[in-house]
């Protein structure tokens, strides 16, 4: 930092090509939330197919080419486009980089008293290349044939012999892959390097923990589908068979893959990066959470040190547990034997952190402003999710509830009113270290209970229909007999969807109205504790005006003999 | 098909085996919805009793739980007793368990984007021998017409019949693509995997007209990919299969 601390930079050296960790995390975050936004619009387009299938899409019908619409009504092809876009965009470039590019970047550094990340450029790169992922993702609707369709896990033969778009597809995600482990690296050195004098590991805020967990899932996860992508990559284009039997006969052509290759290779590929993934994509929501409820009961965590324990078990757990996505692949009872034990098994870590959550609330004095109520609805959202987990963990259950809406409904609610809830939650949180200003209380409760409510209306009927065995990726909800009695739920979940994307316009209006107009406020709005609040604001290049040290621990809430309710980590003596 | 056998709640259940299976998801969703409201109650008083108001303070050392503790042990056990109870032996039964051979009827089921090519092997219980080479719109399964045993094989398409009450083994291929064969009715659904020939069986307890499911994305057509499944009387089914011989 030191060589460009003390003169002014071009604009294009402070605001996009940036090597400051604040605006790269800013960066992130906004591009995160812009994808997390066309992501959701990607799924209102199939709620309306599944709610009104072969009906002519209302108003914007006529906006589209005639490979994707004709009249209005949706084809199959850009139906799949959807429901694979739908998730690769929602997990790997909006879910992922607005937790771990966007909160990581911008709070780690702040919380641990670092001036920057260990490697600036490398942080730089590892948008740059994110975000050149994200414009080959979303070229791939316009090539010959359209984007990927064949769903965000792209299991071979389908997605080798599918269209050109799928090619994007992999060559988008190589990218994508690189730019997180970038950023992973980055993380590990910085928190292992940069803390504050004083800060030990066992002061670390919980937070910095979940981030550093996470970075290391990412570091030694994504490394496999890399190599799987690049296989893939050579199965389409190289004529090669990694993933392809030999005798492969489509549309009654026998093809000319002769390698002896296994299609189940893939999976277990693709699910040794995608479980732990789920877990990049809840850590830091934790974390977030955490952080958010310490400051807002005015009191420590209940059981810190079970928290740190339990997500370091539960990241070297989700390294075990891949295999339970693949229990209908003819798996035998020794494989699905140790797979279910091992799902079982970390289930127990997860319900060790959400009961600390929890009873961190007990003896606290609880504010309910905006942040603390995303981020204690994130509790209740989360348990849900994990719960129903239980019964796919279980093979048995498994044969009925696979590739149901069940699944559906299970992990939408942990990464939807779970993670994003957390997400929001962050926003509204740290909003006022970024900008200065706060955001509305007004706006953001019209945000949140309206979201609550219609987030519930949406996925408890995805249960209910995943029970009634109706099945997940179809075009045509009601082609089978098993699901028309359920077909009336696929109509309210639609209609609760649509109120749903209204309810985020207060957000939006919050979120411009306020970086502007927002009520100004001073350095530690919430009087919190940890070393994000002791920068000025927002926080100039460097971060500090005098490295800070560390006394204490992360949540000094209402000690007593104290003058006031919090003991910042960086104050010298008593308060 | 007039009986309607759906509604809100679980499939019909026609299979000898699927008994297990329902039991299992109805205890562990009993379990599930005790432990979330008791879970919510606590949440929600606690919410209220420690909410933000005049002259109430945070406590810094915060009381100390044990039932937390205890809770989670039961889960534990509870998980434990799941995987002893239920889970292990009803995937071994499906697995492990298959009928012998002699007592079992058996068909082979050929998936291909986006139909279910159903082989039976005729009165000689015999199946004839297939080639991919020889596979085509005509010859869906690749049937070598010149092998004595594939004279008097069944062949169809999305039109499974099974007699009741006889144990039935199903082994599963593909042509091209991943699909997964699913009987919602009769609690079977398994991946079926290009390369690989995987067997399944069950066996039905009542007649009726079903349907045949692809549980796994299999291509554009995935949505239509519907078979009939007709679970009927052994003479209904001996009668239908008459019919169905090369003639």
């Amino acid at each position: 930092m030191s060589d460009h601390s003390h003169k002014e930079l071009p604009f294009w050296r402070k605001y996009i090509f940036s090597v400051d960790h604040k605006v790269i995390g800013i960066q992130y975050a906004v591009t995160g939330l812009l994808f997390l936004f066309f992501g959701f619009c990607l799924v209102m387009l199939i709620r309306w197919q599944l709610a009104y299938p072969g009906q002519e899409l209302p108003f914007i019908g006529s906006w589209f080419p005639e490979t994707q619409m004709i009249g209005g009504i949706m084809l199959p092809e850009f139906y799949y486009q959807l429901g694979a876009m739908h998730g690769t965009i929602m997990v790997f470039l909006g879910v992922v980089p607005l937790a771990v590019g966007g909160f990581g970047n911008y709070v780690v550094p702040l919380q641990i008293g670092a001036p920057d990340m260990a490697f600036p450029k490398l942080n730089m790169m590892s948008y740059w290349l994110y975000f050149i992922g994200g414009v080959l993702m979303l070229a791939s609707f316009f090539v010959p044939g359209g984007s990927a369709q064949s769903g965000w896990t792209s299991y071979p033969p389908l997605s080798v012999i599918a269209a050109g778009g799928q090619t994007w597809w992999l060559i988008g995600m190589a990218f994508l892959i690189n730019s997180s482990l970038l950023g992973s690296v980055n993380f590990i050195v910085t928190i292992i390097q940069l803390r504050a004098p004083g800060l030990s590991f066992n002061r670390l805020p919980f937070y910095v923990w979940a981030q550093f967990v996470t970075a290391l899932l990412l570091l030694l996860a994504f490394p496999p589908l890399m190599a799987a992508a690049v296989l893939q990559l050579m199965d389409r284009l190289a004529g090669t068979s990694f993933f392809i039997p030999t005798g492969l006969v489509v549309n009654d052509a026998i093809t000319h893959f002769v390698g002896g290759g296994n299609p189940i290779l893939w999976q277990h590929l693709f699910w040794f990066l995608a479980h732990p993934e789920v877990y990049v994509l809840i850590l830091p929501a934790m974390g977030i959470v955490a952080e958010i409820i310490a400051c807002n009961t005015r009191k420590p965590l209940y059981g810190y040190k079970a928290l740190v324990y339990s997500v370091c078990f539960v990241g070297f757990m989700s390294f075990v547990v891949w295999a339970h996505h693949m229990f209908l692949t003819n798996m035998g009872t020794t494989m699905s034997t140790f797979f279910q034990i091992t799902t079982m098994i970390i289930s127990i870590p997860s319900i060790v952190i959400l009961t600390s959550l929890i009873l961190s609330l007990w003896g606290g004095s609880i504010r309910f402003n905006t942040p603390m109520l995303f981020a204690i609805a994130f509790l209740p959202m989360f348990a849900i999710g994990g719960l129903t987990g239980l019964p796919l963990g279980l093979a048995a259950a498994d044969i009925h509830l696979h590739d149901t809406y069940y699944v559906i409904g299970h992990f939408h609610y942990v990464v939807a009113p779970g993670t994003i809830f957390a997400l929001f939650a962050g926003v509204y949180h740290w909003f006022p270290k970024a900008t200065g200003r706060k955001m509305s209380e007004f706006l953001g409760k019209l945000h949140f209970f309206p979201s609550l409510v219609l987030m519930n209306c949406i996925f408890t009927p995805m249960l209910i229909m995943g029970l009634a065995g109706a099945l997940r990726r179809m075009y045509d909800p009601t082609q089978y007999a098993h699901a028309q009695a359920v077909q009336p739920l696929n109509v309210f979940i639609s209609i609760s969807a649509f109120c749903l994307a209204l309810a985020q316009i207060p957000f939006i209006i919050n979120f411009f109205y306020s970086i502007f107009w927002g009520k100004k406020v001073d350095d530690n709005p919430w009087q919190a504790t940890t070393l994000e609040w002791a920068t000025p604001t927002p926080p100039p290049h460097g971060n500090f005006l005098k490295a800070p040290e560390v006394y204490r621990g992360p949540y000094e809430y209402s000690v007593p003999g104290q003058k006031k309710d919090f003991w910042p980590q960086d104050m010298k003596g008593a308060n | 098909m007039t009986q309607n056998y759906y509604g809100w709640g679980l499939p019909i259940d026609i299979s000898t085996h699927g008994a297990g299976i329902d039991k299992l998801i109805w205890i562990v969703h009993i379990a599930m919805v005790l432990l979330f409201v008791g879970w919510l109650l606590f949440f929600v008083y606690t919410l209220i009793r420690f909410r933000e108001r005049p002259n109430h303070k945070a406590e810094h050392h915060g009381k100390h739980f044990k039932l937390p503790t205890y809770v989670e042990i039961l889960v534990a056990a509870f998980e434990v007793f799941l995987l002893l109870a239920f889970a292990m032996p009803l995937w071994n039964q499906a697995k492990n368990q298959m009928p012998p051979d002699d007592k079992a009827l058996h068909i082979r089921v050929i998936a291909q984007q986006f139909a279910w090519n159903i082989h039976y092997p005729g009165k000689d219980g015999i199946f004839g021998k297939t080639s991919p080479n020889l596979m085509d719109s005509s010859n869906p399964v690749g049937l070598d017409s010149s092998d004595a045993a594939a004279k008097d094989d069944v062949v169809t398409i999305n039109q499974l019949n099974i007699p009741v009450n006889t144990p039935v083994i199903v082994k599963l291929s593909s042509k091209d693509v991943i699909h997964s064969f699913t009987l919602p009715v009769m609690r079977v659904k398994q991946d079926v995997i290009p390369g690989q020939s995987i067997p399944v069986w069950f066996q039905a307890t009542q007649t009726g007209d079903f349907e045949i499911a692809c549980a796994q994305l299999c291509g554009l057509g995935h949505y239509r990919m519907r078979g009939f499944f007709n679970v009927q009387t052994q003479e209904d089914f001996n009668k239908w299969l008459q019919e169905q011989a090369p003639k």
